[in-house]
């Protein structure tokens, strides 16, 4: 007779050990199973961890998880060739308590998030691939592990298994995604001393900036790039949608490597040494994108779900968002003793409630506008620099002058109408 | 020293690999006639596939398991599974 728990975890990333952490809390007898030599191994992220969320499971986790820096600053960076439109804000009251948020790596991170829903007392068994999900009379009952007497009952499976998620989709639970509905990132980590990185970005100890680049970083294709401070390392990252790359044939790599020696951007990483490097994808379909989410007996949670903001990068805290909201269902279903899916819709409706569901649906014309009109990065970008470089060249031309130049310049390009029209239609994306 | 090139990246990482391959290109003939450019040998970033005039050789010892090539290959033509527990690709960092 195979072994039974009340709930299996599939996959131990921010979802999947929130929702063991949460559900262990409560006295519940937990499996997490990840398929990695430890959990984060097979993880990668450009490295922002909000505060917010991440306090909601384990608080005041800043004193003993491990972090790189609390970021300060974080700037934007329109760039093009040979110059860049910057705007940010830096504030000291993001480097105290209680925090805004942090760069992480997250190798280290996620072992330490799992070692803490061990201490609660989950059961981590890494090494396992679960091959799929068990099925009787339309109910999951489990899970078939790649191990010898691989299967392992319970009332409830919860799919924290990443943008991949083959068990959804062997659940029927959303088709394959297509090439538009993910994007391809690769980033390297560069070690750098500390001195250096606190000279080069202005900062003082234990202060962290992040800066987004949108434009030539990703040679106006839809996508962005990151450049992160860690303490004695710098992240650096850039992705398109799959979509994009296809269609503009570029290598990734290639990519990274443009980057890298823009150069706006080369003067930070000079001297720094290559560490590691990696490729993921990240789920934004966004809204329409995201899939049933529960089921008799199972529920799905983080990337699994595309619950993934592009527009602002959070993905790490809607996935710890989702795993406690689908914990908080199965403690309510085990209380019931009702694991149908109309019981853990719970979790859908409070999903659907929540700064999740919300901020997806808000966006959810976003990146479907960026993928249709490709002006947007493509010429948007360069004609804001050369409007910027006009404006601020001292040369004896009246401002007044000038600001009728820029926009003669700006309209002759697009057309009045043409940009009218551009602005207003990603106003209503992105409002 | 910074990486410039997918050799130097590749050469970075911590693989434990399997002796099997977790990756299938399922019918040579699909890539040979149907997909001229060869996607998957573009937008890899780990160069697991390498053309080879008649047959695509498959590198899976050096595969990141993004998952890309199972969604971007046009003609669904690679089978794509994990590599047994524990084992491919170890990040130790990021
Ligand atoms: C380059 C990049 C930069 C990013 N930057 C940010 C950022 O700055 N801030 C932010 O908040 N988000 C960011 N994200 C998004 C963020 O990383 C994800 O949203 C988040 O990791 C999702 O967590 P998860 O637990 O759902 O999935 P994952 O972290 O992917 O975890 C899934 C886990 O399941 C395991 N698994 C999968 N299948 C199986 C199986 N069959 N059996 C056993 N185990 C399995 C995997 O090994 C993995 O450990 C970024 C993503 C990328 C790729
Ligand atoms: S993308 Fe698909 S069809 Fe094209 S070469 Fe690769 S495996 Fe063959
Ligand atoms: S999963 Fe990613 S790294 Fe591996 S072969 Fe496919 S595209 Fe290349």
């Amino acid at each position: 007779m195979p072994e039974k728990f009340d709930v299996i975890v599939v996959g131990a990333g921010p979802a999947g050990t929130s929702c063991a952490y949460t559900c262990a809390k409560s006295g519940l007898n937990v499996l997490l199973i990840e398929r990695g030599e430890y959990p984060g191994s097979k993880n990668v992220m450009g490295g922002v961890l909000y505060r917010k969320q991440m306090e909601e499971i384990i608080p005041e986790f800043w004193k003993e998880a491990p972090l790189e820096r609390p970021v300060i600053e974080q700037r934007f960076w329109m760039m093009d060739k040979e110059s860049v439109v910057s705007f940010g804000y830096k504030g000291l009251e993001w480097g105290m308590e209680p925090y805004n948020n942090f760069t992480v790596l997250r190798a280290h991170f996620d072992q330490w998030f799992a070692r803490k829903a061990v201490e609660a007392g989950a059961l981590l068994i890494n090494e396992t691939v679960v091959l799929e999900c068990l099925v009787e009379n339309g109910k999951v009952i489990g899970v078939r592990t790649d191990r010898p007497d691989g299967d392992i009952l319970a009332d409830v499976v919860v799919l924290a298994d990443g943008v991949n998620s083959l068990l959804s989709k062997q659940l029927g639970f959303h088709k394959e995604f297509r090439p538009d509905e993910v994007a391809l990132t690769v980033m390297e980590v560069v070690n750098l001393p500390k001195d250096k990185i606190n000279d080069r970005f202005n900062l003082e100890e234990n202060q962290g900036c992040t800066i987004e680049i949108f434009g030539d970083s990703t040679k106006g294709n839809l996508g962005t790039a990151f450049l992160y401070t860690n303490k004695e390392s710098l992240n650096i990252g850039v992705g398109t949608t799959l979509s994009s790359m296809i269609k503009a044939k570029l290598k990734p790599y290639d990519l990274l490597d443009y980057l890298k020696t823009h150069p706006m951007i080369k003067p930070y990483l000079e001297g720094g040494e290559s560490a590691e490097y990696l490729a993921h994808l990240i789920p934004e379909g966004g809204y329409r994108s995201v899939p049933r989410v529960a089921g008799n007996g199972v529920l799905v949670v983080g990337d699994a779900a595309q619950l993934v903001n592009a527009i602002h990068r959070e993905g790490s805290n809607m996935a710890m968002s989702s795993g406690k909201m689908a914990a908080e269902a199965v403690i309510e279903a085990k209380q019931a003793n009702d694991f149908s899916e109309s019981s853990l819709n719970r979790y859908k409706d409070a999903l659907y409630g929540s700064f999740i569901m919300k901020d997806l649906e808000k966006y959810k014309d976003a990146a479907h506008v960026f993928e249709k009109y490709p002006q947007y990065l493509r010429d948007y970008v360069p004609m804001m620099n050369r409007a910027a470089s006009k404006f601020f060249t001292v040369d004896g031309t009246p401002k007044r002058d000038k600001q009728k130049e820029i926009m003669r310049n700006m309209t002759s390009e697009r057309g009045k109408f043409g940009m009218l029209q551009d602005i207003y239609r990603a106003w209503k994306a992105v409002k | 020293m910074s990486t410039k090139n997918i050799e130097e990246k590749q050469y970075l990482l911590r693989f434990k690999c399997d002796t099997k391959s977790h990756l299938t290109v399922l019918d040579h003939d699909v890539c040979m006639t149907q997909c001229p450019d060869k996607l998957c040998t573009v937008f890899c970033p780990a160069e697991v596939y390498k053309w080879e005039g008649l047959r695509m050789q498959v590198g899976y010892e050096g595969c990141h398991e993004c998952g890309s090539c199972r969604i971007g290959c046009p003609y669904q033509n690679i089978k794509w599974e994990y590599p047994k527990g524990g084992h491919g690709i170890v990040f130790r960092l990021a």
